[in-house]
């Protein structure tokens, strides 16, 4: 047990993994570095240049030639930087990486982890502060993965090196100098929720950076004696429905909450899942179909915050 | 190789009519092999010729039309057929079909259906080569219109920077689906392009299968002794449409005339009999295959369907596919 950041939590996870499995390699721009965020710091360093690959800014490419490199027995992680960079790559992971197992009739197999990081980040504007995780779990073939602790960062990065598929892994930019304990012996399953507060009145479900500030929401809802229970999703595809069914029927009133605009958002297939197949009351609440603007004024704008968070969760309590 | 890739080709257009709705036709529903066909009748030198000096554990790429690069990898033509026919039996289960043949058994890594999309997707098989200090080389066939994506200038880039063995074959029929490519594209092609980037290429007869062998026994050789990627350029022609339905009325007809003429299938011919080869033994080359292949149609049309269940596996398996 040592108490580290997401970033080196990720960091950690990726070097015991490399140490593991001589066919875990990584590739993207700027690994060699440590990554943009630190979040490959020392791994270069550990296991050279031919393991941990620095690459030319060629997202598409980056992308193919880790489908190539997973289909001749290595298991790629994949760093594209940024979400909205990833874009660069859409056929590769969709038309490549997810469809090529099941294309060739099992012939092969695409282990590989996409690091896609998501989220607004300080003035970053309206290329780098998406949340486009919900277009993955469109996806058959991809298993979709967003953390909220150093330790799930650690432990779904394992979980996701393990699993043989391709996995659309997404942190968040604004976690990455959040501090926890993690423990390396604990392992995170993928598909398992973790229960963050438990609480009677409502659930508010949520993944990645909103989880935190769901609880914060929690905080000031129990200040007028509302006790919301917080689940944290942490895998988008497949998720945890026993967990979220099991919250429902003991609270009977759902808040699904992210960050990611709510239009289509991944909150709309759990609430639309619950209305179908349950008697909870269900609202949603993601960010406006708005891009995030430089301006202090416009990115607050569009944030979802936990007073916003807290505020519907009132409405669905009155409703 | 050729005379089998050819009676392939030939057997599977059969095969193929009603069975797409599209250049003006309507599906009637009852053809045995459905939906788009792309066929490479015409191009059978470019395959053979450059596959005939591949080992089985060297990786291959390929394009939609990659039925020949298939055969000449190695794979198995009976399942191929049986693919094409989407049967339970065929290489991917009746999962993929003509655009998705692959057989990974003798290294073929697959044909896709996005231009260029292969050619990264071997570049990775390279680098795991160089990564995994295996005695072995990658080769990405690709057409004249992959050539303006993106992917072919940063594979060619990343296969300089990185020294990696890959052979690059653009297997230029001159034809962008509907349209000359030559229109749509600048500069002096393929080679040229390569060249930029630091890479030997060099442009060859696409239809003269000794031609093709004979450059890219050197190219390969050089790529196996560590000094890196090549590209050979050749020039061949697409006999049929883009899709097998496709009659291809936008293109002049003297221009196909002309084409017909330097079928590789003749030229070899030709080649043959200057040395020698009496013509009853060639012509049992092409019978013996298109015997081969009638077998192969005849055991896929007997062949059974895939389960309706298979819809649903080989898809992944944290979180497989379901009805909701």
């Amino acid at each position: 047990m040592a108490v580290m950041n997401y970033a080196a939590a990720a960091a950690t996870s990726l070097g015991d993994a490399m140490r593991r499995d001589s066919a875990v390699v990584a590739l993207g721009e700027d690994v060699g570095r440590g990554g943009i965020f630190g979040q490959y710091r020392g791994l270069q360093e550990a296991f050279g240049s031919e393991r941990v690959i620095d690459t030319p800014i060629s997202e598409a490419t980056i992308m193919g030639a880790a489908v190539g490199m997973a289909l001749t027995g290595l298991k790629p992680v994949i760093e594209l930087r940024v979400i909205d960079f990833a874009l660069c790559a859409m056929d590769e992971i969709i038309n490549q990486a997810a469809k090529n197992r099941y294309m060739f009739g099992g012939q092969s197999h695409v282990p590989a982890v996409i690091r896609m990081p998501i989220g607004i980040w300080s003035a970053s504007a309206a290329q780098h502060s998406q949340s486009l995780e919900s277009w993955f779990t469109h996806v058959p073939g991809l298993v979709v993965v967003a953390p909220a602790t150093p330790q799930d960062n650690y432990g779904l990065l394992q979980a996701a090196l393990q699993c043989g598929d391709p996995v659309a892994y997404f942190e968040h930019k604004e976690l990455w100098a959040l501090d926890g304990e993690v423990d390396p012996g604990q392992p995170v399953p993928l598909g398992k929720a973790a229960l963050r507060r438990s609480g009677d009145d409502l659930t508010i479900i949520s993944w990645s950076k909103a989880v935190h500030w769901s609880l914060d929401a929690a905080e000031i809802l129990a200040r007028d004696g509302i006790e919301a229970e917080v689940i944290d999703l942490r895998t988008l595809w497949p998720w945890d429905r026993e967990a979220v069914f099991a919250s429902a029927a003991k609270t009977g009133r759902v808040l699904v909450a992210h960050e990611a605009i709510q239009v289509a958002g991944f909150g709309a297939e759990i609430a639309a899942t619950l209305a179908e197949q349950t008697d909870a009351r269900v609202a949603r609440l993601g960010g406006p179909r708005a891009p995030v603007g430089y301006a202090p004024v416009l990115e607050a704008e569009t944030r979802v915050t936990p007073s916003r968070i807290a505020a519907k969760a009132r409405e669905l309590l009155a409703r | 190789m050729m005379c089998r890739i050819r009676a392939f080709e030939d057997a599977a257009e059969e095969a193929s009519r009603g069975g797409v709705a599209a250049f003006g036709q309507q599906a009637v529903g009852q053809a045995q092999v459905r939906g788009p066909l792309h066929l490479s009748t015409g191009q059978e030198a470019v395959a053979a010729g450059v596959c005939r000096h591949l080992r089985p554990n060297d990786y291959l790429t390929s394009t939609h039309r990659g039925h020949g690069h298939t055969l000449a990898k190695g794979a198995d033509l009976e399942r191929m057929m049986h693919e094409l026919f989407g049967k339970a039996t065929g290489f991917c289960g009746g999962r993929g079909g003509s655009m998705h043949i692959a057989d990974f058994s003798v290294g073929m890594l697959g044909a896709n259906g996005v231009v260029a999309a292969g050619i990264p997707i071997a570049l990775g098989a390279a680098q795991s080569i160089k990564i995994r200090r295996v005695d072995a080389i990658a080769v990405t066939f690709f057409g004249d219109g992959a050539i303006n994506r993106g992917p072919f200038a940063e594979s060619l880039n990343w296969a300089a920077a990185f020294n990696l063995p890959i052979l690059f074959v653009c297997e230029d029929n001159q034809w962008s689906a509907t349209t000359k490519t030559g229109t749509m594209s600048a500069g002096q092609g393929a080679a040229a392009r390569a060249r930029s980037f630091g890479i030997e290429a060099e442009v060859v007869d696409g239809n003269d299968v000794g031609a093709v062998s004979e450059t890219a026994r050197g190219m390969i050789a050089d790529i196996r002794a560590g000094k890196g990627p090549r590209l050979l350029h050749a020039r061949t022609y697409r006999f049929k449409g883009h899709v097998s339905v496709d009659p291809a009325i936008y293109r002049d007809p003297k221009e196909l005339e002309a084409a017909l003429k330097s079928d590789p299938l003749l030229v070899t011919a030709a080649q043959l009999r200057a040395h020698g080869v009496a013509p009853t033994e060639i012509d049992a080359v092409l019978q013996a295959a298109r015997t081969e292949v009638a077998r192969a149609v005849e055991t896929a049309g007997q062949a059974p369907w895939p389960a309706a269940s298979d819809a649903f596996s080989q898809i992944q398996d944290t979180g497989a596919g379901q009805w909701l």
